[in-house]
């Protein structure tokens, strides 16, 4: 997205900016992964009743326990969105138990807005989701950006649904 | 009240009642609040009511002798006489206090539901119900398996009168639970078509009036239902108090509801009697300070005048209609003829939720999701929710002007 007038306005909501980074607008509009998985061999329902937002969850592991592929579908808002499609991006190549760590961390992260617990073991797959530790400003929204998290948890543990609520 | 010539509406005035509408918020901006459907502001006579309530005349009620629980029992009372006198019930016995709408709906779908209604018989709601007045009926269902019927809404958001005739043919409906006003599309509903329809196949109606009571002048005797509803908060009252209104010859067919105290005539471990109503409904020390509370409301409300409310709620449906329609990308769920101030809307670019974050940084509260109404969003392809602004009788055509305005910016911002 180009910003609107090379940048002086002063928008309404310009102070959103720190929420509503262009990494996140950008996936929130197109999210990628966002397809089914023929070969999943985990899948998961996540919702979040309170506002509908809803994903499906494919995961394929490979033969060594890898995570081969991810994808999703469903509806969301952005933030939602965004953090499902880049949680994808992230979790390819991963152990099973490697996601569920990232996970935790990043859970941490966008309740707190830090993650001081973050291992160089995760520090470059930490900070492609830092533009979403923007969300610990708005409690009412951390679910929206832990769904996805909560989901492949799910899926990873053969349970099939998570909520966020 | 009625007695006293209307003074002129002046919403600016009404403004300084509501100690909240000039608390200072987030970077200084003034509160514009658009969701009171979801629950209203609270004018100072109602918190300094139960405040001296609490301070002057507390005790429990119906059970002390002496003159501080006479006082309490007086006031409880004295709310009751009041909220007959709102919706002009035939007998102060006819008005029970309640939790809230949800309780008094649960109430009717228990005790005449499961006490009075044959298994065979049927109960019709309609598509643009909220949870409260869905979930009670096919529990009910489920319990005792009387068969729920779904009345269908055209796209304008009204209620297809046509399917109501339908459903009700057989005459094997015993009950039409329906909202006076739809807390999403701001539909109000044709009730006393409704109810002539239903008492011609032999059918009671209930009515949800959690919306409807707060935005216009409400007769239950001209109205001719059987039962009515409304809830407390939404009308600038406390929480914890509802209404429900039921003929008193229904009411006395009703078994109780809960059992415990105030609730009965006399006590043996082998049998118990129950009170007359409306205490046979009313288990347990009641919600006192909020009847105070609730009493202080219909005042409040009653000396402006229903009728100017409604007048007043008429110039800001008008002003939003016209004025949101000039949002580009706004598509507004509802264009029913007669509708009061609720507008549910999806802005193209953005998520009802991420909306509602940026009118929060604009200081307009909104709602943003399902509303309590998921088969009505369901019904209109919009699964994934809307975002509402609800007014009060304390909004201006400015704050929707200011909505308006901020809509505009928050789609250029996601585009
Ligand atoms: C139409 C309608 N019915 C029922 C309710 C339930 O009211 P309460 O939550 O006070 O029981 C509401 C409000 O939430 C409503 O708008």
């Amino acid at each position: 997205m180009t910003p609107s007038t090379g940048g002086q306005t002063t928008g309404l909501f310009d102070d959103l900016r720190d929420l509503y980074q262009e990494v996140i607008l950008d996936h929130g509009r197109k999210p990628r992964n966002f397809r089914r998985l023929e070969d999943a061999t985990a899948t998961a329902r996540g919702d979040n009743p309170m506002c509908g937002d809803r994903i499906e969850l494919f995961v394929a592991l490979a033969p060594d326990g890898n995570i081969a592929d991810a994808a999703f579908q469903g509806r969301g808002c952005a933030i939602s969105t965004a953090s499902a499609s880049l949680m994808t991006e992230t979790v390819k190549g991963k152990t099973a138990a490697q996601a569920k760590a990232l996970g935790a961390t990043f859970r941490e992260l966008a309740m707190t807005g830090t993650c001081p617990d973050c291992g160089a073991e995760l520090a470059d797959e930490m900070e492609r989701l830092a533009p979403l530790s923007g969300v610990h400003e708005f409690p009412s929204r951390v679910k929206c950006a832990t769904l996805a998290w909560h989901t492949l948890n799910a899926a990873l543990d053969g349970t099939k649904e998570a909520s966020s609520e | 009240m009625d007695s006293i010539a209307p003074v002129a509406f002046d919403v600016a005035r009404i403004r300084q009642d509501f100690p909240i509408l000039s608390q200072p918020q987030a970077r200084g901006r003034p509160l514009v609040f658009l969701d009171s459907g979801a629950s209203a502001q609270k004018p100072r006579v109602v918190i300094d009511a139960m405040v001296r309530c609490m301070e002057t005349a507390y005790a429990n009620v119906h059970r002390g002798a002496y003159r501080l629980s006479e006082l309490a029992t007086d006031a409880y009372e004295a709310a009751r006489g009041a909220t007959a006198r709102f919706i002009n019930a035939a007998d102060v016995r006819e008005i029970v206090f309640t939790k809230n709408s949800t309780e008094a709906m649960n109430l009717v779908a228990h005790c005449w539901g499961r006490g009075v209604m044959q298994p065979g018989q049927a109960v019709v709601i309609s598509e643009l119900e909220h949870h409260a007045n869905i979930v009670p009926w096919q529990m009910l269902r489920d319990d005792k398996g009387n068969e729920l019927r779904v009345c269908r809404v055209n796209d304008s958001g009204e209620l297809d009168m046509d399917d109501l005739e339908r459903h009700l043919a057989d005459g094997k409906v015993g009950l039409v639970a329906i909202a006076h006003m739809s807390n999403v599309l701001g539909t109000v509903t044709p009730v006393e078509r409704i109810v002539a329809m239903a008492h011609a196949h032999g059918a009671r109606v209930l009515l949800d009036g959690s919306q409807a009571a707060v935005h216009r002048r409400v007769d239950v005797q001209a109205i001719g239902c059987d039962f009515y509803c409304f809830t407390g908060h939404k009308l600038y009252g406390p929480t914890g108090i509802g209404v429900l209104w039921a003929r008193l010859e229904h009411l006395d067919r009703m078994p109780p509801f809960l059992g415990g105290g105030d609730m009965i005539a006399s006590v043996t471990f082998e049998h118990s009697t129950w009170a007359p109503s409306p205490g046979k409904f009313e288990a347990g020390t009641p919600a006192i300070i909020e009847a105070v509370g609730l009493h202080a409301a219909i005042d409040y409300v009653t000396a402006i005048g229903m009728d100017a409310i409604e007048a007043h709620e008429r110039t800001l449906v008008d002003h939003a209609t016209a004025r949101l329609a000039r949002v580009e990308g706004l598509t507004l769920l509802g264009h029913a003829q007669d509708r009061g101030g609720v507008f549910a809307f999806a802005l193209d670019a953005a998520h009802p939720h991420d909306l509602a974050t940026l009118l929060d940084r604009a200081g307009i509260a909104v709602r943003a999701g399902r509303h309590c109404a998921e088969p009505l969003h369901a019904r209109f392809g919009l699964e994934g929710g809307t975002t509402r602004a609800s007014f009060g009788l304390y909004t201006t055509t400015d704050e929707i002007d200011l909505l308006a305005q901020a809509l505009a910016e928050a789609r250029e911002f996601f585009r």
